[in-house]
C-alpha cells in the first residue's frame, strides 16, 4: 500500500468493557480498513486522548500522548460500562473544546428509545444496536471523512498552505459512494471498491493542488499499518 | 473417513446447531472477519467467550451463594454474559440470560438459582458443540482439506 492510501486510513478509538466485544469491534474496524485502538473504559479513553480526569492536558507532567500527536477520527463506545458510561464519555468529549468535533458513535445491546434519543441529542452521530455488523460500519465513513478533511483544511490554514477546495457538502460531492453491503458481495469486494474511490479522490486533490503549486503533504506522524493497539 | 465425507459431516453438524437454536445468524458473521492475516479469528473469539463466561459463571455462583444476595452485583454479571453470548451468536445462552435478568429484577433468589442452572446448562451445551465443531474442522484441515466461510453458510 502506498503513502496515498495510508494517508486516508482512519484511526478509530473503540471503548468497551467486554473482552469479547472489544475483540469483535477491533476486527470489524480493521476489516473496514481502519486503524484501531481499543480501551476498556471511558477513563482510559480520555487518558489516551490526553484528557486526564476531565482536565485538558496543559500539564507537562501529563501522560505521554498529547492531543496533537494522536489523531483520532472517530470514537465508538459501548453505552453500558461500569463507572463512566458511554453517555458520560460522550458528554465529556462534547464539553471539550479540543475533542468536541470528533464524531462519536454509541453501541448498546439494549434497544431503549429514550436512551437512543438522549445520546443523539447529546451529539452522538450514530447509535448502533449490538451485535454490530460490518454493514453498520459502512455508515461511519462519511463522518470520519468529514473530520479528516476538516483537520487537513485547518492545518493548511495554519501552515499558510491553504488550497482552494470546494466546500464538502456530503459524500456524494466527493464522488464517494458508500456501498450497501449486499449479501452476494464478499466483504472484501466492498472494501476494495471504497478504497479505490478514496485513492481516486486523493489523487484528484493532489493533482489540483499541484497545479496550484501548493503542497498537500501533511506533517503529522502516522501510526504504522493496520496494527491495533490494545490498551 | 474420506475428505468429502468429513466435509459433509461438518456441514450437517453445523446445520444442526442452527436448527436446534443453539447458534443464531450472528455466528455466521464471525468467519467473515477471518482472513489470511487473521486466520484464527473465529477460534480466538470463541476462546475468549469461554474464558469470559467461565469467569462470570463463577462470580455468579459466588454472588448467589451469599447469605444476603446483592442483586446490584448479580444483574451486571448476567448482563455481561447476555452481551457476550449475543455477540458470538450463542442464542440459547443469551435467551437464558434474558429470563435470568427478569428474575433479578424481581429479586427472586430461588428463581435466580434455577436460572443460573439453566444458563450453565446452555453454556456447557454450546461449549461442547463448538469444541466438537472445531475438532471436525481440524480433522479436515489435517487431511489436506480446506474450510471456507461458505461451508458454514446456507
Amino acid at each position: 500500500m502506498g503513502m496515498a492510501a495510508a494517508e486516508w486510513k482512519f484511526h478509530v478509538l473503540a471503548v468497551d468493557d467486554s473482552l469479547v466485544d472489544r475483540k469483535l469491534i477491533e476486527r470489524l474496524l480493521q476489516k473496514s480498513s481502519c486503524q484501531v485502538t481499543t480501551v476498556d473504559s471511558g477513563y482510559k479513553a480520555l487518558e489516551f486522548l490526553g484528557l486526564r480526569q476531565g482536565i485538558e492536558s496543559n500539564d507537562p507532567t501529563a501522560l505521554s500522548t498529547s492531543p496533537q500527536e494522536v489523531e483520532v477520527n472517530l470514537i465508538i463506545t459501548d453505552y453500558c460500562m461500569p463507572g463512566m458510561t458511554g453517555y458520560d464519555l460522550l458528554k465529556k468529549l462534547k464539553e471539550s473544546s479540543v475533542f468536541k468535533n470528533i464524531p462519536v458513535v454509541i453501541m448498546s445491546s439494549e434497544n431503549v428509545p429514550a436512551r437512543i434519543s438522549r445520546c443523539l441529542e447529546e451529539g452522538a452521530e450514530e447509535f448502533f444496536l449490538k451485535p454490530v455488523r460490518l454493514a453498520d460500519l459502512n455508515k461511519l465513513k462519511p463522518h470520519m471523512m468529514r473530520t479528516k478533511l476538516k483537520n487537513q483544511k485547518l492545518e493548511e490554514i495554519e501552515n499558510g498552505t491553504e488550497a482552494v477546495e470546494p466546500e464538502i457538502k456530503g459524500s456524494e460531492d466527493m464522488g464517494i459512494k458508500i456501498l450497501p453491503l449486499q449479501s452476494e458481495l464478499e466483504p472484501k469486494q466492498v472494501h476494495l471498491q471504497v478504497v479505490k474511490q478514496e485513492e481516486e479522490t486523493l489523487s484528484n486533490n493532489k493533482r489540483k493542488s499541484m497545479e496550484e503549486g501548493l503542497s498537500t503533504d501533511r506533517p503529522l506522524p502516522r501510526l504504522e499499518g493496520g496494527i491495533a493497539t490494545a490498551v | 473417513m474420506e475428505l468429502g465425507q468429513m466435509q459433509k459431516s461438518l456441514q450437517d453438524y453445523t446445520k444442526s446447531l442452527f436448527v436446534e437454536g443453539i447458534l443464531d445468524s450472528q455466528f455466521l458473521q464471525l468467519p467473515q472477519l477471518q482472513d489470511e492475516s487473521n486466520s484464527d479469528f473465529v477460534s480466538q473469539v470463541v476462546s475468549l467467550f469461554f474464558q469470559d463466561s467461565d469467569r462470570i459463571l463463577n462470580d455468579l455462583s459466588l454472588s448467589l451463594d451469599q447469605k444476603v444476595v446483592d442483586f446490584e452485583k448479580v444483574d451486571p454479571y448476567v448482563h455481561q454474559l447476555k452481551g457476550s453470548s449475543s455477540s458470538i451468536g450463542a442464542q440459547r445462552v443469551k435467551n437464558a440470560c434474558v429470563v435470568f435478568r427478569s428474575f433479578c429484577e424481581q429479586k427472586n433468589v430461588e428463581a435466580c438459582h434455577r436460572c443460573l442452572q439453566q444458563v450453565k446448562q446452555e453454556y456447557y451445551l454450546v461449549k461442547n458443540r463448538l469444541e466438537t465443531l472445531f475438532k471436525l474442522e481440524q480433522q479436515i484441515v489435517a487431511s489436506g482439506g480446506m474450510i471456507s466461510a461458505m461451508d458454514l453458510g446456507f
